[in-house]
C-alpha cells in the first residue's frame, strides 16, 4: 500500500506508541494475543512477531476470517487484538464485527489501521472514512480514535484491561502531542484541549490539533473557542457535548470520516433532540476524488483554515 | 511468418512497453504496486493484443470480451494496457494518482473508459464475473468473461463461493486466471496459508484447470484462445513477481516498494 508516511520533526505515527504498548502489555499478560490479515508490515507487528511468534495468527488475506477467529479465540481465553487495515477490519468483515464481536459480546479489541483517508491516493476503497457510521450503532462496541501518540497508548492500555468488545482507529498521519497538562485517560469523557465560550470545536483522533490551531486563529479575531477532544466516540460524552450548546451555543465537529453519522452525526443528533443549536459537521461529503491525504484534508477543510470558517458559519447562524 | 504466428512477438512488444511505461508512472507518483504489475503484465497484454473482443471507441458494446481486474492495486499494468488498447490517450497516464485524476490507485469504472468494475478489496473480482457469466448465459449472449486474480488474493473466502457457484452451473464463458507469483504482500502465499495444489481445488469444484507460463505470450495465447468447454476454466499462470527486472524479482518487498532514481535507471536499461 501507500509509502510509509515521513518522519516530520516534532510529529508523531501513532502506530509506534501502539506496537511499543502492545509488547509491554503482552510480556505480562500471556494471554494478549494478535490475529493478523497479511497485515504484518502495515500493522508495525514485525517486533512483536519476532518476540512473541506463537502468538500472532495470520490468516492470510481473509478478513471475515480473521474477525471471526478474534471472537474464537476470546471464548477460548485469550485476549486477541485483531489488526488490519481500517477499511477492511470494519467493511469486509462488519456482520462478523456485528454479530460475532458486539452482539456476542466477545473480549476482542480490534485495531483499525491507516484509517480516514491515510491511503490518500489508493482512493475510496482503501479509506475508512464510514467506520464510525457503520459502527457507533453497535451499542456496546467501545469506540476511541487517539489524538496522539500518549492517548494511543493510554486506550490500549485501557482496552487490554476493559472486559468487551472495543475498537480503537488508528492512522499514519504524523501528528503533534497534544499540549494537555495533568493527563489522565477517561473512556468516555471528552478532554479540554483549550477553554473558550464563543463555540465549541469538537475533534477526535487526527483532527484535534487542527481544531486547536483554528481556535489560535479564532482568537485572534476576537472569538473564543473551546476545544473538546472526543476520543470516545461510542459511548458519546453526552454532558460535555449538551455543556457545549448550553454554555457556547454553537457547535462545530471535525473528523476524518465521513460527515453523516460519525461524530458530527452523533453531536447532531443529541443536540437536536435535547437543546438545538447550529452545528457545522467538518468531513468528507461522501467518496473522495483522487488524490494525497494532505491534499484530501486542505479540500475538504480539515485546516485551521478550514474549521476556523466552519465556526465562523456556525456563530452566523446563531445571529440569524 | 503467418499473421497467426506474429501475434506472440506483438505481445511481447506491448508487454515491454507496457512494463517500462507503468514503472515510470509508479516511479514519478512514488506510490504503486510494481511487483504485482509485472507479474500480471504478460498475462494482459495475451488478452488485450492477441485474445479479447472488445472496441475501445465503444467501451461498452454489449458483446465485447470482458477483463475483471480483481488485483486491482496492480493499477500500472491495468492502465498501461487500456492506453494501449486506444481507451485514453497516454499523456493521461501522466497524472497517474495526482489530485483528481481519473487514474486512482484502485480502479474506478465511473473515471476510466474501459474497466468493467472498480476493484481495490480483494476479493471481489470473481463474484463479479460471475454474475457478468451469468448474464451472458440468459440472455444468450456469446462474449466471454476473463477475470484475473492474484494468489494471496483468493485466501479470501469470496472466491471459493463463486468458484462453487460457477462449477455448479458449468459457466463455459468464464475463464479464471490465476497470477501464481507465490507472494503476497508481506510474505509468500505457502508460508502465509498455503494454497497448494490449486489444480486439485479447482478441479473438486468442478472446473476445467490449465497450467501455463505466465510470461510466455505464445503459451498463454494458446490457452486463452482454445476453445471453451463444458464448464468453466481455471488457468493457473506461473508467474514472477517483479518480472523483468532483475533486482525486484521474487522479493516481497517490491509488492509496494517504488523505485529511486538510480533504481529506475537500472531498471529501464534492463528492459529493453
Ligand atoms: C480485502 C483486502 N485485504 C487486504 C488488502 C491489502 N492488500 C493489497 S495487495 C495485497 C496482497 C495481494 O497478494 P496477491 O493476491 O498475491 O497479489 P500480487 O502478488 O499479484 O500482487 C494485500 C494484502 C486488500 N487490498 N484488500
Ligand atoms: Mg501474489
Amino acid at each position: 500500500m501507500a509509502a510509509p508516511a515521513a518522519k516530520t520533526e516534532g510529529l508523531y505515527d501513532c502506530r509506534e506508541a501502539w506496537v511499543a504498548t502492545l509488547e509491554t502489555l503482552a510480556a505480562s499478560d500471556e494471554r494478549i494475543v494478535v490475529v493478523v490479515n497479511d497485515s504484518v508490515g502495515s500493522s508495525k507487528l514485525g517486533g512483536f512477531q519476532k518476540k512473541f511468534p506463537d502468538r500472532l495468527v495470520n490468516v492470510g488475506i481473509a478478513e471475515q476470517c480473521m474477525v471471526g477467529v478474534g471472537a474464537g479465540l476470546a471464548n477460548g481465553g485469550r485476549i486477541p487484538f485483531v489488526s488490519a487495515a481500517g477499511c477492511f477490519l470494519t467493511s469486509r468483515s462488519l456482520e462478523q464485527v456485528k454479530a460475532d464481536i458486539a452482539y456476542a459480546g466477545f473480549n476482542v479489541k480490534l485495531v483499525g489501521q491507516s484509517s480516514g483517508v491515510a491511503y490518500g491516493e489508493l482512493g475510496p476503497t482503501h479509506h475508512s472514512i464510514e467506520d464510525f457510521a457503520w459502527l457507533r450503532p453497535l451499542t456496546n462496541l467501545t469506540v476511541i480514535a487517539p489524538a496522539d501518540p500518549w492517548e494511543t497508548a493510554e486506550a490500549i492500555k485501557w482496552a487490554a484491561a476493559h472486559d468487551g468488545p472495543v475498537y480503537i482507529r488508528l492512522s499514519r498521519m504524523p501528528v503533534p502531542a497534544l499540549d494537555v497538562p495533568n493527563r489522565v485517560f477517561r473512556m468516555g469523557k471528552a478532554e479540554l484541549v483549550h477553554q473558550g465560550s464563543d463555540v465549541t470545536l469538537i475533534g477526535c483522533g487526527t483532527t484535534v490539533h487542527l481544531a486547536v490551531a483554528a481556535a489560535e486563529a479564532l482568537k485572534a479575531e476576537g472569538i473564543s473557542a473551546r476545544v473538546l477532544n472526543m476520543a470516545t466516540i461510542n459511548p458519546l460524552d453526552e454532558a460535555a457535548v449538551l455543556a457545549a450548546a448550553t454554555e457556547t451555543g454553537a457547535i462545530v465537529t471535525v473528523e476524518e470520516a465521513s460527515v453523516r453519522g460519525g461524530l458530527g452525526g452523533a453531536v447532531a443528533e443529541l443536540t437536536a433532540s435535547n437543546h438545538p443549536v447550529p452545528v457545522e459537521r467538518v468531513g468528507f461529503p461522501g467518496f473522495v476524488p483522487t488524490g494525497s491525504v494532505d491534499w484530501l484534508f486542505k479540500e475538504f477543510g480539515l485546516s485551521a483554515d478550514g474549521i476556523a470558517a466552519a465556526a465562523r458559519r456556525a456563530l452566523q447562524r446563531c445571529r440569524k | 511468418m503467418t499473421l497467426q504466428n506474429d501475434k506472440p512477438a506483438l505481445i511481447a512488444q506491448k508487454a515491454l512497453w507496457m512494463r517500462r511505461r507503468a514503472f515510470k508512472m509508479v516511479f514519478d507518483a512514488q506510490l504503486g504496486h510494481p511487483g504485482g504489475d509485472f507479474s500480471a503484465i504478460d498475462i494482459i497484454a495475451t488478452l488485450y493484443f492477441g485474445v479479447m473482443n472488445y472496441d475501445a471507441k465503444t467501451p461498452n458494446m454489449p458483446g465485447r470480451d470482458r477483463f475483471i481486474m480483481s488485483k486491482g492495486h496492480a493499477t500500472g499494468a491495468l492502465y498501461t494496457a487500456l492506453c494501449a488498447a486506444g481507451y485514453f490517450p497516454e499523456d493521461w497516464l501522466d497524472t497517474y494518482m495526482k489530485p483528481r485524476s481519473m487514474l486512482n490507485g484502485h480502479p474506478n469504472r465511473n473515471y476510466l473508459p474501459g474497466v468493467e468494475t472498480n476493484t481495490g478489496p480483494l476479493g471481489h473480482g470473481l463474484p463479479v464475473g460471475l454474475g457478468i457469466a451469468i448474464a451472458g448465459q440468459m440472455t444468450g449472449a456469446d462474449f466471454r468473461t476473463f477475470v484475473l486474480t492474484g494468489d494471496g488474493e483468493i485466501q479470501e473466502g469470496s472466491h471459493w463461493e463463486a468458484a462453487m457457484t460457477a462449477g455448479n452451473r458449468g459457466l463455459r464463458n468464464l475463464t479464471w486466471i490465476v497470477d501464481r507469483n507465490r507472494l503476497q504482500q508481506g510474505a509468500g502465499t505457502e508460508e502465509t496459508n498455503g494454497l497448494d495444489p490449486l489444480d486439485k481445488k479447482f478441479e473438486a469444484f468442478n472446473w476445467d484447470v490449465a497450467m501455463v507460463d505466465g510470461h510466455d505470450p505464445a503459451a498463454l495465447l494458446e490457452v486463452l484462445s482454445a476453445p471453451a468447454g463444458d464448464r468453466p476454466r481455471a488457468i493457473i499462470a506461473n508467474t514472477t513477481k517483479g518480472k523483468g527486472v532483475s533486482f525486484m524479482e521474487n522479493k516481497a518487498s517490491w509488492h509496494h516498494g517504488v523505485p529511486n532514481a538510480e533504481q529506475f535507471d537500472l531498471a529501464m536499461k534492463e528492459l529493453v
